[in-house]
């Protein structure tokens, strides 16, 4: 059925769509608007069989997910930001115990400075946690993530994390179409662990493992994964071929073809980099993009396909890896081991830095004509930055640099362009 | 909890009474072959489960061992065996699952060190909508795990009444890492954080954290304390917090004789003394109100129970440090006052 709704609305219609067991809730923006509304639909009566419970920090909301996936429940819990870092060893504790519960991230940066707007700082810095990673680009693709999600993550025995940027997809309106109960229970079986807590076939659980057999376990989530990266594409036909979308996927490649630079974006921000190769092909400038919708797994083989036959690659990031640059280039570059190409990163859109078309048609002028440096930062105000380190330079005690930056550029409101 | 000095604590009410009263030499222990059957200790029973099996890897006279096997037979009896536990990262952890020699016959889970509560939340909660309300969960966990690291999830757990039974193995310090001060550590100990050296030796006083009334404070439905060197106590204990539905929290004393450089063989001794002497008042409350405690029967100096730790030793030296000593002598006379651990009656030669 077609809605105008906002995105976290959506997803919490797909969550409930999917049959949980257990919610597991902790309040932290932009998330928040999810768990509201399943906490509504739990009380109201709307989604039964389902517990839903309040909890005090998000190391208890996923601890409490891993208890209750363990004893055979269909688990869900939400976050964002400083939570998901909050939780970090319970996400790596998760993956670890092969526990299929599924958690969204409303994409938000991390501080200090606090910061509540949209990058992907959150869910890069678990990259490496053992969990599926899945970038929407829409609020219809979070929607229809997450229906994947549970199905992908019960059939490998993984935790899967569905990514959407905060604010821009889970606060805004768009159109939708939700299924049907009898559609979602078509495509997602009932969960049947792998193991399960049960009084009547004790097992186990969690058990300290040596250097006798961690590298293999540690090895098999590694396998999982790799496995994942066929089944994801499985899935995606799968679902196109029972809803009629496509959504989902290891990658989306656009107007790829012929392309000399292509561009390379989690999330969003496609929508904007599509429009912009639009403007710049209507210009004879042969560019293309790849939307990175799973990484992780991280699609190694499918973007070189893709990408081996330009002359540059841009990787627009929503993140920064301090002291080297880029986090999503460093698997692009891995997947073009051995093809020479110009690589580019760019930092862009942190802490929920507007990144405009007029901004990217620049940036992606200057990559065609191979004169970016290897790692920009999109709209670097140098003024403030120049300002700031003479200001240090000065005086040993030159006190808080956040502050100080904001001191100067005076009362901007919400003027985040 | 000062109004507690003041007011009268009634004696217990639902403890398994005896008409007569039969202890072995030298102890207090009731002798079990001298009760009738069915008045008999769950560890008496050749059918009891042993939860927790022989074979694990706990050091020779592990308090903790003891105090997980009684409470968990226990609770498997009153749940008829259906009996789920989740467990801290801890000494209990360890030595009882390095795998394939795990020596748990019960479905046993652990996570991390500081989720237990939360993560048997979550199996209670799968439990409850599963509609297999017959399982029971509990959580399990040394004061570390629960006084310190776990506390946010306890008091979580504690505070939403979600349908688990904790329980705190307390050996007051952090074991399983090489004895480090939790805020379960008595003062003066000596740990390997709180050495016994500088102008105040071993742990400081006036700090730390009294978990069973934080627990109480609460108002969950069941709160008690415990000794390994009280058998049918523990299990009365564990018995009727399985009898209650919501959260309910046992905090069992078990020492710890690496930790506390004790001889393995005075285990429940210790435990024993330090019952008797006030410093680990056993007591049950519900809803915040206690409503039983076990008096003393013979009240012993804390000398008695502190000599034998090594942990203590710099009290006992050439010079011995008398003002500590009577320090921790007001401590426990604090709590014999304030829970009424010694029957007027009794104290009178009455």
């Amino acid at each position: 059925m077609l809605k105008q709704t906002e995105g976290s609305r959506a997803v919490a219609e797909a969550i409930a769509l999917s049959r949980p067991e257990v919610i597991c809730a902790y309040p932290i923006t932009p998330q928040t608007h999810i768990v509201e509304a399943l906490g509504e639909m739990v009380k109201s009566g709307e989604l039964g069989g389902c517990d839903f419970i309040n909890v005090e920090s998000e190391f208890a909301a996923l601890s409490v997910a891993i208890g209750a996936s363990a004893a055979g429940a269909r688990a869900y819990t939400a976050t964002s930001s400083q939570g998901l870092l909050f939780m970090a060893e319970a996400v790596y504790n998760a993956a670890g115990l092969g526990l299929p519960i599924v958690m969204t991230i409303g994409n938000r940066a991390i501080g200090a400075p606090i910061n509540i707007w949209n990058d992907h700082s959150d869910s890069m810095s678990m990259r490496d946690a053992g969990w599926i990673q899945l970038f929407a680009e829409t609020n219809q693709e979070a929607l229809d993530l997450h229906i994947q999600a549970f199905r992908l993550a019960e059939e490998l025995s993984c935790p899967v994390m569905v990514c959407m940027d905060g604010f821009i997809l889970t606060h805004a309106y768009d159109r939708v179409d939700v299924p049907t109960q009898g559609e979602v229970d078509a495509f997602l079986p009932p969960y049947e662990p792998r193991q399960i807590l049960d009084p009547a076939d004790p097992v186990s659980i969690g058990a300290m493992v040596g250097p006798e057999a961690f590298t293999e376990v540690r090895y098999l989530a590694h396998h999982k994964q790799q496995r994942a990266l066929t089944r994801i594409p499985q899935l995606k036909a799968l679902f196109q071929a029972q809803f009629g979308r496509a959504s989902g996927g290891l990658i989306r490649p656009y107007r790829c073809t012929d392309a000399e630079t292509i561009v390379v974006a989690l999330g969003s921000i496609n929508g904007t980099v599509q429009e912009v190769v639009d403007t710049m092909r209507s210009d004879g400038v042969k560019i293309g993009s790849v939307s990175i919708c799973s990484f992780r797994p991280f699609p190694l083989a499918a973007l070189r396909e893709v990408l081996q036959g330009a002359k540059r690659v841009v990787v627009l990031e929503k993140c920064l890896a301090v002291g080297l640059g880029g986090i999503v280039s460093d698997g692009v570059r891995k997947a073009l081991s051995g093809i020479q190409l110009n690589g580019y990163t760019v930092i862009a859109g942190l802490g929920g830095r507007a990144i405009t078309q007029e901004s990217l048609l620049q940036l992606f002028a200057d990559a065609h004509a191979d004169e970016l440096e290897q790692v920009t930062f999109l709209d670097l105000n140098a003024d403030v930055v120049a300002h700031e380190l003479e200001r240090e330079a000065l005086a040993r005690r030159s006190g808080p640099t956040a502050e100080a930056i904001l001191r100067r550029l005076g009362t901007v409101g919400s003027g985040i362009g | 909890m000062s109004i507690m000095a003041e007011r009268k604590i009634p004696a217990r009410a639902a403890a398994p009474m005896q008409a007569v009263k039969f202890y072995q030499t030298g102890t207090f222990t009731v002798g079990n072959r001298l009760l009738a059957e069915d008045q008999r200790s769950v560890q008496a029973n050749m059918e009891r489960t042993n939860s927790l099996n022989s074979g694990h890897r706990a050091c020779q006279g592990c308090g903790e061992a003891l105090g997980a096997r009684y409470a968990i037979d226990a609770a498997m009896r009153a749940a008829n065996n259906q009996v789920i536990a989740v467990n801290a990262t801890g000494c209990l952890e360890v030595f009882s699952t390095p795998y394939p020699e795990t020596s748990w016959q019960i479905p046993w889970m652990h996570s991390l060190f500081g989720n237990a509560a939360a993560v048997a939340s979550g199996v209670a909660s799968a439990m409850r909508i599963k509609g297999r309300t017959d399982v029971r969960v509990i959580a399990q966990g040394g004061d570390g795990g629960t006084t310190d690291i776990g506390f946010g999830c306890l008091s979580g757990m504690f505070e939403r009444n979600d349908d688990v039974l904790y329980i705190c193995y307390d050996n007051e310090a952090y074991m399983n890492t090489g004895v480090q001060r939790s805020s379960a550590t008595p003062p003066a100990a000596r740990t390997a954080t709180t050495m016994a050296v500088g102008r105040e030796p071993g742990n400081v006083f006036g700090t730390g954290k009294n978990l069973p009334l934080i627990a109480m404070a609460h108002e969950i439905p069941y709160v008690a304390t415990a000794s390994v060197a009280n058998l049918r106590d523990l299990e009365y204990k564990v018995t009727r917090a399985m009898g209650i539905r919501g959260a309910r929290y046992i905090h069992i004393h078990v020492p710890c004789p690496l930790g506390w450089g004790s001889n393995p063989a005075d285990t429940i001794r210790l435990a024993r003394l330090a019952v008797e002497s006030g410093l680990f008042p056993l007591y049950e409350a519900e809803h915040g109100e206690i409503i039983g405690r076990t008096t003393i029967r013979r009240k012993v100096p804390v000398d008695e129970y502190l000599r034998l730790q090594k942990r203590f030793a710099h009290l006992f030296g050439a010079k011995p440090d008398l003002e500590r000593i009577a320090h921790i002598q007001a401590l426990a006379d604090r709590n014999v006052k304030r829970f009424g651990l010694v029957d007027a009656t009794v104290a009178a030669g009455g």
